[in-house]
């Protein structure tokens, strides 16, 4: 089973816990619909748009409403530490929450309480958190795009926001900061890095780089980061071991968007729309 | 995972312990403890404790707060009427924000990123279009708020953010409206 936890920008929505549902672009978590728009909300999207292609089903869901302030964040996490130990996973996803360094570590015990133990994923705010908390390594993936890449690969960092300016959070030195990252201790044991050119390393070393195709305004799009680590935990959670699963779904993801013929004024709905097509396609010639 | 480790994950290394923290610095002890007070007002769960020898310029006090809020206990601060000397991580008093941009030219769009946060607005009208990166929970919120509006009709990211994305969001505004600049 996949199981997804993260916020949505809504400010009074109590914590949700159920099967996601995707119908006509729309999400479904605990009989609340829900926007894709971006965030946690259009990870699920991609995760259930790609289970279903995979004969899976559509990922466990723990959702909280937070526009910022944290209530929502702590909300969450505290439900995590009392829910995950009896939550049977096979993949775990932590995805939007306010960074907060005592209640990861609360949740990280909880999930590593799992027998057997589940593969974790970290992203977004839950990733920030995890590398400063010094337990990146406790993670079997993070998919940062470069300047979260640049946030990992500084030690001393403790947001993107400071991350120092030497550390140039550029495509072509990804590889560089991806090798700085794992011998530091801000990487997880394996890095989807987002890109121009997505890369797939283990241990500090590049293991594939897709570079096609090549949809420029993916870049701007909100969202096209969450839809990529949604349908890299849906083929985690089918099997696959992780640089597999995140060679396909980079692959995907890139088909998804040339499908969707984006501008940067496009919006997500419009990948996730394509994702079954691109990943059946992907799937057949792998 | 032995149980040692569990201990500390539990507990945090103690070089981690400070690593969600940030610091306010200020002039004298009184507002150190106006701030405080305003801030415990406001909601935000703060501490005051002595500073670390790089910050001992101001009092000997600082304030601590959760660093991810520092949007929003700066706007709190500006509300009060308190202007801090400055506000910086505990665990690297001396780092400053990001302040190098990427800029991307899409022909008809133009993006700037700043640290983690990307805007996007058409160059034509001027409207903001698209806003990515991120992982702090205002940032989809903020993204909702200014998507479609005009870079002159839109809030400021400073204004309604709360977190350290939101901030580095506000920085790609400025930015972007000093290169969109009639």
């Amino acid at each position: 089973m996949l199981a997804v936890a993260g916020t949505v920008p809504l400010a009074h929505l109590p914590v949700l816990e159920g099967v996601a549902d995707l119908e006509d672009g729309r999400l479904r978590v605990d009989g609340v619909d829900l926007d894709l728009d971006r965030g946690t909300p259009a990870l699920l999207a991609s995760a259930c748009a790609a289970a279903r292609v995979l004969g899976r089903e559509c990922p466990h869901a723990f959702l909280v409403g937070d526009t910022g302030p944290g209530h929502g964040s702590r909300l969450l996490y505290a439900h995590l530490v009392r829910r995950l130990p009896a939550t049977p996973a096979s993949v775990l996803v932590f995805h939007y929450f306010l960074p907060d360094v005592d209640w990861h570590a609360k949740v990280l015990f909880a999930a590593q309480s799992l027998q057997p133990l589940p593969r974790l994923v970290a992203d977004a705010g839950f990733m920030y958190a995890a590398k400063m908390s010094g337990q990146a390594a406790e993670y079997d993936l993070f998919t940062p795009d470069a300047g979260e890449l640049a946030f990992l690969a500084d030690e001393r960092a403790p947001h993107p926001f400071y991350a120092r300016g030497f550390l140039l959070a550029e495509e072509a030195r990804a590889p560089e900061l991806i090798a700085r990252a794992a011998a530091t201790g801000g990487a997880a044991r394996h890095m989807l890095v987002k890109g121009g050119v997505d890369r797939v390393a283990r241990g500090g070393e590049v293991l594939h780089e897709i570079d096609g195709p090549v949809v420029e305004a993916l870049e701007a799009m909100g969202g096209t980061g969450d839809t990529l680590t949604g349908l890299a935990c849906a083929l985690l959670d089918s099997g696959r071991d992780v640089p597999e699963a995140c060679l396909l779904a980079a692959r995907a993801n890139r088909l998804a968007g040339m499908l969707a013929r984006p501008t940067p004024a496009s919006h997500i709905g419009e990948i996730v729309a394509r994702i079954p097509e691109a990943l059946a396609q992907v799937l057949a010639s792998a | 995972m032995s149980l040692m480790q569990r201990m500390r994950a539990w507990f945090g290394k103690p070089d981690q312990a400070r690593a969600d923290r940030g610091l306010l610095v200020f002039e004298n002890t009184g507002e150190v403890l106006r701030a405080e007070a305003a801030l415990r007002k406001a909601g935000l769960a703060v501490s005051v404790q002595g500073p670390p020898p790089e910050l001992r310029t101001g009092c000997d006090l600082v304030v601590v707060f959760a660093l991810a809020d520092q949007l929003r206990v700066l706007r709190e601060m500006k509300r009060a009427g308190l202007a801090p000397l400055s506000a910086a991580p505990a665990a690297g008093p001396l780092l400053e924000p990001v302040s190098l941009y990427l800029v991307k030219d899409f022909g008809d769009w133009l993006m700037v990123r700043a640290a983690n946060m990307k805007l996007t607005v058409d160059k034509r009208t001027r409207v903001i279009v698209n806003v990515s990166g991120g992982g702090c929970p205002d940032v989809p919120w903020l993204a909702r708020e200014l998507t479609g509006k005009t870079l002159d009709a839109a809030p400021r990211p400073r204004d309604l953010g709360h977190t350290l994305c939101g901030y580095a969001l506000d920085l790609a505004f400025e930015e972007m409206l000093r290169r969109c600049s009639r």
